[in-house]
């Protein structure tokens, strides 16, 4: 550390290491890194299509088509990034407050089917805003609860909140799944078993002059609005404080518990906002369906995105495209509709790896140096 | 067991003109040292004055970009830490490398360099008594370090480095975590054993007493270049405090005002609190601090005085008793806080005040970010007027660092403490929570420090001074309390009292 504060005193002679210029250098440094490691999992995902023998520049230049190439894929493509955002904010959020965790697929499930079973007394009665408002509301409410409840765990008990989030999602899905199949199962769906479906005037409609829904609007809302809550807002101030180093923050009178409980809650409300929009937008019933992994994508995205609200948008897009892609990489390649999964996989995997780089490439940080004892 | 049995003796060491350059820094310019074998010697400079760079250089963990290393007057070749070890050079850190879930014998078997894959318990034991046996003093080896003092965890890093057969022994400033006692103890024991040719000792310090008690020689660095060397015998601290800051000002601290029937501002009264394994760690404190006055409260680590500040700061629980100000029942929230006015300089500021990868000017933001100008309608948080206030207060209190925009983590150690201190004391402060605020500073941070202390008690706050520094307390108490097992174990004016007297207490030998 002794030799910081001399170089510190030499760097603020220099023109380019003006405020403006570290500033510039650490934003360009959160870009770079995640799109290298874009590249770099592409590069080796290339290598995995290589040893299938099958064609890389086909791979890519499908995924371009099935997720941005016409109209139609872009429909597509957003449609999966609207939930995909919702989930990302759900993991974003509590890493404000230095928290890991994963349970947005939990409570989209939750949230979802709650939302599912509020309509059933009120489906075809004649009062579809009453009855939207209550699933909205319900949706939200349980999606809060069930992270909150990860919250509350790890700052009252000490349980790890990345074990509890990613146990709270499976119980989440036998929860929805023990009621699909029982109690609130549908008698006239000769289908899979499913909670009584919305009518189709119903559900939620599209975008003007575009075949999304509703979702996606509320979706960038939630990030825009996120954004300014973490980032310019006092109680996003202090829930950085509070992320970065508890102590601190206590002995600034901060109330870090309850910081905690209320960034838990807003991150629930999202995934739950998530899984309202699949039940009254796309599904328009709560079955096994629900649980399709909006939640874990999320994850990906929040990482990828560095969990920045704003970077969550563009990266939810080409995530959804790529999911939107799966189709006609199937058909066309004859690979299964799971390779998609594995670029996800693998994608994560470098992601967490780049990490390492951050504060260490002198591109960046003109200082860079390791000798900090 | 490589080298147990061996009768190595000390070795001495000479660096001659290291030189290393960061980008386009020079942290270390054509120094210069010579270490005789069987000598203690002092390496002393001010923060940044490169003397962990040498250090590192001669280790091994840095390459220099000139100069060499003479081991024995033979040139040698270190490029790592391992090398190091091999040629008999040994280092103990400022904080502890002692694995704290296994015991003093394990942490000695482990350290090894090439220990067997199969360890067996019986011959090390032995041969760990056996060793034991040969040294001048001893530390506990069958419980876990962390439940060891920091006398002995020091002492048992230094027998970590005996164990291992080195015969050069590098210490950076190894009293910073021990008591007067423990340090006294520490270093006379080294003392005797390079007195005897044992082992030779390069100690990094910033305590003049520490190099005139036990040193030989010292050599001064400043600004990355030699200032000076010479026998300690003959060097005065005027001539070592001037080698060390060459013409920096120091800053004069102003004398002590009389205040004359001062109320009392803060009353703690009968609190109890638990430790983080849930027995008492504090147990009943009583204690009332006057408008105006330092209430140093002295104490082996340990003994319950780091929770009575995490008590009083918020971070602890109060399992019981009442927190008053000027009369009024206080709990350490924001609120309270804000409205009776309380701050305070924690020890470790990166660890309990700062957060790390945030930058300056939000780390000085901490106590008013939610109050206009940096809060507006109370939720909007406005990067402006918080970056003003920032440079304003850096200026003020001369922070060095590269931009308000650089996180404080870039920061020296004396540089962070400055920009808490800027944060904390430079609105009106009534009362001020201070725990080992000066812990591993240098000579001109530790005085700037103190002062501003000294001034915000003559301006009528009331102080509680937590310090494992004794020099510290005497230096600025008005009174003084000794706690012990959570307990105040003696509380009186600083006049009435001497170290001898608190040193028995501290101890437990109070009656």
């Amino acid at each position: 550390m002794t030799d910081i504060a001399r170089s510190a005193s030499a760097a603020s002679q220099s023109v380019f290491d003006s405020d403006w210029m570290i500033r510039v250098r650490r934003g360009s440094e959160a870009l770079a890194i995640p799109i290298a490691a874009l590249l770099v999992s592409a590069l080796l995902f290339s290598i995995f299509l290589l040893a299938l023998g099958k064609s890389p520049a086909q791979f890519y230049q499908l995924i371009w088509l099935g997720g941005f190439g016409t109209g139609f894929s872009w429909s597509n493509t957003l449609l999966r990034a609207a939930p995909v955002m919702l989930t990302a904010l759900a993991v974003a959020i509590p890493a404000r407050l230095g928290l890991t965790m994963i349970g947005g697929e939990g409570a989209l499930v939750l949230g979802g089917f709650t939302a599912a079973a509020i309509a059933i007394p009120m489906i075809g009665g004649g009062a579809p805003i009453v009855m939207h408002v209550l699933m909205f509301a319900g949706a939200l409410a349980v999606g809060a609860a069930w992270v909150g409840i990860a919250g509350a765990l790890r700052q009252f008990r000490g349980v790890n909140e990345t074990i509890s989030t990613l146990l709270l999602s499976y119980i989440a899905i036998a929860i929805m799944n023990f009621f699909v199949e029982g109690a609130l199962r549908d008698p006239a769906d000769p289908n899979k078993p499913s909670t009584k479906a919305l009518e189709s005037v119903e559900m939620i409609g599209k975008l003007p002059g575009i075949d999304v829904h509703w979702g996606l609007v509320f979706a960038i809302v939630a990030c825009v609005a996120v954004y300014v809550l973490m980032f310019r807002t006092t109680f996003g101030f202090a829930c950085k404080i509070a992320g970065g180093n508890a102590r601190a923050a206590l002995a600034q009178g901060l109330p870090v518990g309850r910081l905690v409980i209320v960034a838990t809650l807003i991150a629930g409300a999202c995934a739950g906002m998530a899984g309202y929009f699949e039940i009254a937008a796309v599904h328009g019933k709560a079955n096994a369906s629900l649980a399709s992994g909006y939640g874990f994508t999320g994850i990906l995205v929040a990482f990828l995105a560095r969990q920045h609200p704003l970077a969550i948008m563009p990266v939810a897009i080409l995530f959804g495209g790529i999911a939107a892609a799966g189709g006609i990489i199937q058909r066309r390649m004859g690979l299964p509709d799971a390779t998609v999964l594995l670029l996800q996989g693998l994608t994560f995997v470098v992601l967490l790896a780049s990490e390492t780089f951050y504060g260490r490439l002198t591109l960046f940080n003109p200082k860079a140096r390791t000798d900090r004892t | 067991m490589t080298g147990m049995t061996s009768e190595r003796r000390a070795i001495g060491l000479e660096a001659v003109k290291m030189r290393k350059v960061f980008g386009g820094l020079v942290a270390l310019d054509d120094v210069s040292l010579k270490v005789p074998a069987g000598t203690f010697h002092a390496l002393l400079g001010e923060n940044g004055a490169g003397k962990s760079t040498l250090v590192k250089c001669i280790m091994g963990f840095y390459k220099p970009d000139g100069g060499q290393v003479l081991v024995d007057g033979r040139q040698s070749a270190i490029a790592n830490p391992r090398e190091a070890a091999e040629a008999g050079i040994g280092m103990v850190y400022q904080h502890f490398t002692l694995v704290p879930s296994l015991t003093g014998a394990e942490n000695l078997v482990v350290s090894r360099p090439r220990g067997s894959q199969i360890i067996d318990w019986k011959t090390e034991h032995a041969a760990l008594e056996e060793f034991l046996a040969r040294m001048p003093f001893r530390a506990p080896l069958d419980k876990p370090v962390h439940m060891l003092s920091a006398g002995e965890k020091q002492k048992l890093e230094i027998l970590k480095q005996l164990f291992l057969d080195q015969r050069f022994i590098i210490l950076d400033e190894p009293t910073s975590v021990l008591t007067p006692d423990e340090a006294d103890e520490v270093l006379g024991l080294l003392r005797g054993m390079t007195k005897r040719g044992d082992v030779t000792v390069l100690m990094i310090t910033h305590k003049f007493r520490e190099v005139q008690a036990f040193a030989d020689d010292l050599t001064v660095l400043r600004k990355g270049g030699y200032a000076g060397s010479g026998k300690v015998s003959e060097t005065s601290i005027d001539a070592m405090a001037k080698m060390m800051i060459g013409d920096t000002q120091i800053r004069e601290r102003a004398a002590r005002v009389a205040h004359k029937d001062a109320p009392v501002t803060l009353d703690i009264a009968g609190v109890c609190a638990d430790a983080d394994d849930g027995r008492a760690a504090v147990d009943g404190i009583n204690l009332k601090i006057h408008a105006g006055e330092i209430v140093g409260i002295a104490g082996v680590s340990g003994n319950g005085q780091s929770a009575l500040v995490e008590v009083l700061s918020g971070q602890r629980p109060m399992r019981e008793g009442q927190l008053t100000i000027k009369g009024a029942d206080f709990l350490p929230s924001r609120q309270s806080m804000a409205k009776y006015k309380v701050f305070g300089l924690p020890e470790e500021p990166l660890k309990n005040a700062a957060v790390p990868n945030m930058t300056v000017a939000e780390n000085i933001a901490f106590r008013t970010f939610d109050q206009p100008p940096i809060a507006k309608l109370g939720w909007w948080l406005s990067a402006g007027p918080m970056r003003k206030r920032a440079q304003e207060l850096i200026a003020r209190y001369r922070v060095k660092t590269p931009s308000a925009d650089a996180p404080i983590a870039a920061l020296s150690g004396g540089n962070v403490q400055r920009a808490v201190l800027a944060r904390e004391l430079s609105s009106e402060v009534d009362v001020l929570i201070v725990a080992n605020p000066c812990f591993g500073l240098d000579f001109a941070s530790v005085e700037e420090i103190r002062a501003q202390i000294m001034d915000q008690r003559n301006r009528g706050a009331a102080v509680l001074l937590v310090s494992e520094d004794l020099d510290e307390i005497l230096s600025l108490s008005d009174r003084v309390a000794v706690m012990s097992e959570g307990k105040i174990a003696y509380v009186e004016e600083i006049g009435k009292t001497d170290r001898a007297t608190i040193g028995h207490h501290m101890a437990g030998h109070g009656h």
